[in-house]
């Protein structure tokens, strides 16, 4: 890294596009349609999106590390399981602590937390970045990806919750009843205001990105391809 | 009765791709010819058929509280579990080597139609979340496993095939630029996995 320093500044302009690309640009799920599986299965709930993300941002990140890291000694026939095993390493590690100390969560992504190590994100990145480049904008690129994917979850989740049952659950904070208590008809629900079932079945979090993905083009039309 | 039971529930009821999203990435990356996304179907069957019950055997006999208790009352105790993910991985990324290469050897007609879909498998999460789902499961036979595995298998062959005929003829159809591609098919397999949601609660 400080061979880095000595060439470019820490957050040079080409660092921060590392960062922001992802967040649209060259969005991970959205654009580039890779970690679909668990963006849209863990996202009934606001704490559970969050939890993910950051889990799969630690992965991300360390694993971008370690892989950029070990680039020059890691033999190219077999890169493919090298990777497999450093992320498999870093999932059950984030698995176990997952597991001491937010069980709760833990217990309602279930095997989500597993599929992290086949998370087309994960080894694309290694693959297409950490091997090429220095750990420093491993790391960035490892942060931009996995802020681009939680923003994603975060959006998907908000829609999700917010009218699928009508609450917002934010780790640390208590439960947040935004249009009233549906049990004791306070707020909206007193008005016949009734949760949208529909947001609670999985094809919902189908259209949502459907419709995030179609908002997103709109605007950048210069990601309309094809 | 049960087998047809299991059968069903994988297949339909907890439709891989509708219900839990396994295996999106080349769902949506691969299904843009009935032929291509029939060859990566029928190879995803294939694969799960083998590794459910090797994995069954893994779990059963290796990494479950209590199970190398074959090995003697020292070993009784020992939990590995937390073990899985590392070892499942393995089995299917070698078993997948090995299906290649046996395939290549026993019927090259087959390898040319799967060929390159079978590396990718490996990293399908299909693949490693069926593992994951027999482990939940605690199927209590092998039998069981390995329908459950076909079942899913199924399952996802189903799905891949059906958004792939669709993708083919919605191409000549008016869709907004921006939902042109990718867009459509999020919304199109929201709409089957609506369909499939009526298969709920349906038991033999």
């Amino acid at each position: 890294m400080s061979e880095e320093k000595k060439s470019e500044p820490l957050f040079s302009k080409k660092n921060i596009q590392l960062i922001k690309n992802p967040l649209n640009q060259i969005n991970p799920v959205t654009i580039q349609v890779l970690g679909i599986c668990s963006a849209l299965a863990v996202t009934v709930q606001m704490d559970n999106a969050i939890v993910m993300s950051i889990a799969v941002m630690a992965v991300l990140v360390i694993g971008n590390v370690l892989v950029s890291l070990m680039r020059n000694i890691i033999p190219g026939r077999i890169r493919i399981i090298v990777q497999l095993v450093i992320v498999a390493f870093l999932v059950i590690c984030v698995d176990q602590i997952l597991k001491a100390y937010v069980y709760d969560v833990s217990k309602s992504l279930s095997v989500f937390v597993g599929l992290i190590i086949t998370n087309c994100i994960i080894m694309g990145r290694l693959e297409a970045f950490a091997l090429g480049n220095k750990p420093w904008a491993s790391i960035l690129d490892g942060v931009g990806n996995g802020f681009g994917y939680g923003l994603v979850l975060v959006v998907v989740a908000f829609f999700k919750e917010v009218f699928g049952s009508g609450t917002l659950t934010i780790p640390g904070f208590e439960k947040f009843e935004i249009f009233g208590n549906a049990t004791d008809l306070t707020g909206l629900y007193a008005m016949d205001y009734m949760n949208n079932g529909l947001m609670l079945l999985p094809p919902s979090s189908l259209f949502i990105v459907g419709i995030y993905i179609w908002v997103q083009k709109a605007r950048n039309p210069e990601l309309i391809g094809e | 009765m049960e087998y047809i039971n299991i059968f069903i529930k994988s297949a339909f009821i907890d439709n891989m791709v509708f219900t839990f999203f396994f295996g999106m990435c080349s769902y949506l990356a691969v299904s843009k010819t009935v032929k291509t996304a029939t060859g990566l179907g029928a190879a995803v069957i294939f694969v799960l058929l083998i590794t459910v019950p090797v994995n069954y055997l893994l779990e059963t006999y290796v990494l479950k509280e209590g199970a190398l208790a074959w090995l003697g009352d020292d070993y009784a105790s020992m939990d590995l579990s937390f073990l899985s993910f590392i070892m499942f991985i393995a089995v299917i990324a070698s078993i997948v080597q090995l299906v290649e290469m046996l395939v290549e050897k026993f019927s090259p007609a087959l390898y040319g139609a799967l060929g390159i879909f079978l590396p990718l498998i490996a990293v399908n999460c299909a693949i490693l979340g069926a593992s994951l789902f027999m482990q939940q499961k605690q199927f209590a036979n092998i039998g069981q496993a390995t329908v459950y595995g076909l079942g899913s298998g199924f399952g996802w062959f189903l799905a891949i095939v059906l958004i792939a005929a669709i993708r083919e003829k919605i191409k000549y159809s008016h869709i907004p630029g921006p939902l042109k591609g990718v867009g459509m098919a999020f919304i199109l397999t929201g709409l089957m996995g609506l369909a499939f949601l009526g298969f709920l609660g349906f038991e033999l």
